[in-house]
């Protein structure tokens, strides 16, 4: 099981305390009304899906119950970073 | 190619096997070929077979990372059924129960497919409305499937624990008798074997680094670890590494590729005789004709190329087997592995055509392509021969995503399927 690191309560806890969250940084569009069927696309179901370095968002759901961000290898499932939602891509 | 028969099996066996011939030839890449399909598991097997059986297109190379039926053909559960709630899916995972019929004589290679039953667990009121609707929609279809009381049940399959005082009581089931299992690496080696005895060349040790376009856009061929290979028609079926390979076509894909774990237990005398699958307590289970108790569920949660996964889905799978069948607590695991699966937000493959000219797709079968293996195969030839889809796999095309005719089996099944 892999330990991950909670940027809130600043612990490394197993991965069981965690639910992962899906690719990070995917902003909610402004204006919808104005969206085009290919603009739909990108936002609702297009997704990086990296061989390597991966953005993404987890919640400590067993913990603080907070969303944040993480760096992750998909190759290795290796942790880079993890960081407070809200600040910029890593 | 010897064709294996009774006389030739008996004729080796004096000789004491010694002399059995390759079965086929490790071929190595030619500077140019009329179609490559990228994937040597069952899938891409199955489509270069089917190009040159049906089609006549024999200069067709199938360029396989690393050994063929090593990536999730050699990694799943083995399980084969039908019985999926919309019609588009319906015709199109029994347009393959219909293709494994007779696989093994077609291919002259023992494929050891199995009618034993797929069986699927009802434990609450909901999951009966929903089967006995399953049932209904899969009969209209054509499909066979047929609902079980509890002793009917137990009676079809007497290891199960149909007792009312279970955690969750077996309340009824439905069954498809034609579903079942088969050998999932004879089916890779019997499609490599069949269509490289009409000239495909099978081609390991082989990545692709890059998909090379002509100034209209339309592919020219492929960079590989072993040089450049030209051609206009590419098929990709490279399960979870299909957004990798797309990246390099520049097209972005509606895919998360998930490690998705299954587990043996040591081998045991035969017991079980089906395939029970519960998408409540969320696991399930056949027996190998090795002997092995052979058990799947659902995958880990977050992306991953890793090819295994954490333990504790491993024990939340068995949690759920425990309490189905007591009489397996005491069974001891020999082995687990992990494969990667490539889901779409439907949880309903995409074949056909891409924006690209030249490149077509197979991919999205996420946890249940081993089931559709040879209509698959056989799809994706016809697109790639006729550049234009089968009305079978017309539905799953790319541009849903963008029109919103979804095939929705995941919220038809509640689970991943």
């Amino acid at each position: 099981m892999i330990l991950i690191h909670c940027p809130y309560c600043d612990e490394d806890r197993p991965e069981i305390e965690f639910a992962y969250g899906g690719e990070a940084h995917i902003a909610r569009p402004l204006d919808p009304s104005t969206m085009s069927d290919a603009e739909w696309e990108r936002y609702l179901f297009i997704r990086n899906n990296p061989r390597g370095r991966h953005h993404e968002r987890w919640r400590h759901s067993h913990g603080c119950g907070r969303f944040f961000n993480a760096v992750r290898d998909t190759v290795t499932d290796k942790f880079e970073t993890t960081y407070k939602a809200g600040e910029p891509r890593k | 190619m010897t064709r294996f028969s009774a006389i030739s099996l008996i004729a080796k066996a004096l000789n004491g096997h010694k002399d059995w011939p390759e079965q086929w030839p490790d071929a190595a890449p030619k500077p140019a070929y009329d179609a490559i399909i990228i994937g040597g598991g069952g899938h891409g097997l199955g489509a270069a077979y089917y190009l040159a059986k049906k089609y006549g297109i024999t200069k067709v190379a199938v360029l396989e990372k690393g050994w063929i039926g090593g990536g999730n053909t050699g990694r799943n559960t083995t399980i084969i059924r039908s019985n999926y709630l919309y019609d588009e899916s319906a015709h199109l995972y029994d347009h393959a129960v219909k293709l494994w019929d007779g696989l093994s004589q077609e291919l002259n290679y023992n494929t050891m497919y199995s009618k034993r039953g797929v069986m699927m667990l009802a434990h609450n009121v909901h999951d009966i409305q929903s089967f006995k609707r399953h049932i209904h929609a899969n009969r209209l279809n054509g499909v066979d499937n047929e609902w079980l009381t509890p002793e009917e049940a137990k009676a079809y399959c007497p290891p199960l624990n149909i007792s009312p005082d279970a955690r969750y009581p077996v309340l009824g089931a439905a069954l498809q008798r034609r579903g079942g299992t088969a050998r999932h690496d004879t089916v890779a080696w019997g499609y490599a074997r069949a269509a490289a005895a009409l000239g495909v060349d099978i081609i390991q040790n082989c990545a692709v680094t890059g998909i090379n376009r002509g100034p209209d856009g339309a592919v020219t061929g492929v960079e590989t670890t072993r040089g450049a290979i030209a051609c206009k028609r590419i098929g990709v079926s490279a399960a979870g590494n299909t957004s990798v390979l797309m990246q390099m076509a520049g097209l972005d894909f509606p895919l998360e590729s998930y490690p998705l774990q299954a587990l043996v237990s040591e081998p045991v005398k035969p017991i079980f005789p089906c395939v029970v699958m519960s998408n409540t307590v969320h696991a399930y289970m056949s027996q190998s004709d090795k002997g092995e108790l052979v058990i799947g569920a659902g995958t880990d949660q977050y992306v991953s190329y890793s090819q295994r996964g954490a333990l504790h889905i491993v024990e939340h799978t068995l949690a759920a087997i425990c309490e189905i069948f007591p009489i397996f607590r005491r069974m001891r695991m020999l082995r687990t592995w992990g494969g990667i699966v490539d889901v779409t937000p439907d949880r309903s493959p995409i074949l056909g055509k891409t924006p690209v000219q030249g490149l077509y797709v197979n991919c999205g079968w996420g946890t249940g392509g081993f089931k559709a293996t040879p209509g698959a195969g056989d799809l994706l030839a016809y697109t790639m021969a006729k550049d234009e889809p089968h009305s079978i796999n017309a539905p799953f095309n790319l541009d849903r995503f963008r029109n919103g005719r979804l095939i929705d089996e995941a919220a038809a099944a509640a689970v991943a399927h």
